[in-house]
């Protein structure tokens, strides 16, 4: 019943090893670019000098050494994406051609197993639920909310009380939310939703157990996180509308209704698509909840954390890194989409 | 929740036109009214759960065992002992979260700082200085930004454990790291994986500097090093600051990085890790799960209540720039 600081030392001298390396690393890198022109300063001079005394015509200034620099700036992040992400990245796809232990070839046996599996098509499907849901509801909280807060008293209180949520991890959102969802067996219920049931006159129910209505409890958890953010960037490309426009329409006599559908929509459409893309980015991705909730338990796993599962807790790198790799394939056509959206953007 | 929707639908379209008659400026007054709940019960159900959360880390462990927490306000009883046993209790099932809070500092301050003082000076590099094939490096770490971080864990975690032959000759030995050691790892980690979205918004500030400011500097022969150091780095301290609260909150709130790189151990685990762990084999000590995610919470809360401007911008910067 006591906590002794001393245990902590050692976790504080290696923070402080981290941050004398931080130090050494950027202070290194930045006295070096200092020293390296000045040193190329100095031999030209010294050329400059030793031509001059000897008569011989001046050697010609030599290129800048743009090529130089940009490289020292460079090194460290191009060094630490190819060990840490681009080589990793070739070898997951490598790994999920070979068996469990990484030893044999197997072709494209784990992909074949991951849509015949029924637990893993399981997955599949969750994963997608997962990502029709979320984007769209999160979106629509967001955006409802901002053009109702727009310009009304206390905006940013309000604004602040739906954002707050981004702040909170997963793994803390996922306590908060089991915690409404909490069950008892007998006398009082303390979980919040179980309590509104029996109020109602129903039965409580263990909630989390129950598939597939645990999918969408685990959902709600999502868009509670995200809905702040759909918020915050919505609310901001309404306010971004020109005055002019929202004037002019309200002089022709539109209604809200109107003027959210012919106004306020279309202008927002840019950001409306990005907060979209990025929450089902966000979506394809999400391990914390599942995995703090109910562990990938009861029928509620995705991609993300079944990925773990096989690579980490069974030892399967094939059907881990096929599923990792699956992850990254459906990744892609949103972020095409995203793109090209852009780019129609600048263009028009 | 979902009922929400359809109201304001309702609400909204039975205002037709401007409201001339004393009819139509009541229905729009009562148009503004349900606008008003609408916005008023989704901020209710946005904060309830956690005002639930906060009071019942308050409440004595029996009560927030046999009654709801909103039995609290007709027979309060609060105390501090579930933050005292959480924090500093010394049996394992206690969670010793104290200990799990100095690893989540240890973890995330150097997490922050490196990519932070990487990804400046290459964002610097790709906006500023001329050299061949600058636009086809910008776009490969641009396009890095979408692989999923699961892509990398398997291999980066056997880097770590295994070193890298190659042919036969050993590029790097294993890394061997034990206990407080391993963070070493989840530095690494999270650094690679914040690169490529760090350098992206960073240069987003960076290359929209006024070109006549470095023009001048040039003219005044100035280094790329001196003017990285004297005219960039003070002019992009909000997007600095905007980056550093993103990349603050993602690793403080990070599990699956910490889960493989740290690890379990008492050592290492960092809260998130801790309380995922709590929650899984002791998910009815709602006594100390309470208390133990307020402690995880209150950090990044505080960070981001005071700083919510930058993070704000950099939200923005980040995501609609494109």
């Amino acid at each position: 019943m006591e906590f002794d600081f001393a245990d902590q030392q050692p976790k504080l001298l290696m923070l402080m090893y981290g941050l004398i390396a931080f130090v050494v690393v950027v202070g290194g890198l930045l006295l070096l670019l200092d020293l390296v022109p000045a040193w190329f300063a100095r031999r030209r001079e010294a050329q400059l000098v030793a031509a001059s005394a000897s008569g011989a015509p001046l050697p010609r200034r030599t290129k800048p050494r743009e090529g130089l620099f940009a490289l020292f700036f460079l090194l460290p992040t191009l060094l630490l994406l190819t060990i840490g992400l681009v080589v990793p990245a070739i070898r997951t796809t490598l790994l999920s051609l070979m068996d469990g232990s990484s030893t044999n070839w197997v072709g494209l046996r784990n992909y074949g197993w991951m849509f015949s599996d029924d637990s893993i098509v399981r997955v599949l499907i969750n994963t997608l639920v997962w990502v029709l849901l979320v984007p769209l509801v999160a979106t629509g909280f967001g955006l409802i909310y901002a053009v109702l807060v727009d310009k009304a008293r206390f905006e940013s209180v309000a604004k602040s009380l739906i954002f707050l949520p981004m702040a909170i991890s997963f793994v803390g959102a996922s306590i908060i939310w089991k915690f409404v969802y909490a069950y008892r067996g007998e006398g009082d219920q303390i979980g919040l939703l179980n309590q509104i049931v029996v109020t109602l006159g129903g039965e409580p129910k263990q909630w989390l157990l129950e598939s597939p209505l645990n999918t969408l409890l685990l959902i709600v958890i999502m868009v509670w996180i995200q809905a702040g953010f759909a918020m915050v960037v919505l609310s901001a490309a309404i306010k971004a509308i020109p005055g002019d426009i929202v004037e002019a329409a309200r002089l022709d006599g539109v209604s809200p209704w109107q003027m959210f559908w012919q106004i306020t929509m279309p202008s927002i459409r840019p950001a409306l698509i990005v907060v979209v893309v990025t929450l089902t980015i966000a979506t394809l991705k999400v391990f914390d909840i599942v995995r703090t909730s109910t562990n990938g338990n009861y029928d509620t796993s995705v991609i993300a954390s079944e990925m773990y599962n096989q690579a980490f807790r069974y030892g399967q790198n094939g059907q881990g890194s096929a599923l990792a790799v699956f992850l990254f394939i459906l990744v892609i056509p949103v972020v095409i989409y995203q793109i090209r959206n852009l780019r129609q953007q600048r263009e028009g | 929740m979902t009922t929400a929707t359809p109201t304001v639908a309702a609400g909204t379209q039975k205002t037709d036109g401007t409201p001339t008659t004393t009819a139509g400026r009541v229905r729009k007054r009562l148009n503004s009214r349900t606008a008003t709940l609408v916005s008023v019960v989704i901020a209710v159900v946005w904060t309830i759960p956690t005002f639930g959360l906060l009071v019942s880390s308050l409440r004595p462990e029996d009560e927030i065992k046999t009654t709801g927490w909103w039995t609290a306000f007709t027979n309060p009883q609060f105390t501090f002992e579930n933050y005292q046993q959480v924090l500093f209790g010394r049996s394992s099932s206690s969670g010793q979260l104290a200990g799990s809070f100095i690893n989540s500092l240890a973890i995330t301050i150097p997490s922050v700082l490196f990519p932070l003082a990487f990804a400046c000076l290459a964002a610097y590099a790709l906006a500023w200085i001329n050299f061949r094939g600058r636009d086809w490096v910008y776009i490969a770490i641009f396009a890095l930004q979408i692989v999923p971080l699961q892509m990398a864990l398997v291999p980066l975690l056997k880097f770590f454990s295994t070193g890298v032959t190659l042919g036969g000759v050993t590029l790097m030995p294993a890394w061997d790291l034990v206990d407080e050691q391993k963070f070493a790892q989840v530095w690494f980690a999270h650094t690679c994986f914040a690169l490529p979205f760090a350098v992206f918004l960073l240069h987003n500030f960076i290359s929209q500097l006024p070109g006549d400011l470095m023009e001048a500097a040039r003219v005044d022969g100035a280094t790329h090093p001196k003017i990285f150091r004297t005219i960039v780095l003070p002019l992009i301290t909000p997007a600095l600051a905007a980056f550093g609260i993103f990349q603050f909150l993602w690793v403080w709130n990070d599990l699956l990085v910490a889960l493989i790189f740290a690890g379990g151990g008492n050592e290492t685990a960092p809260l998130t890790v801790r309380l995922a762990e709590m929650a899984g084999t002791r998910g009815n000590e709602w006594q100390r799960l309470t208390a133990g995610a307020f402690v995880s919470i209150v950090v990044p809360l505080i960070v981001f209540l005071s700083l919510q401007r930058f993070f704000v911008r950099g939200l923005l910067a980040g995501s609609v720039k494109g």
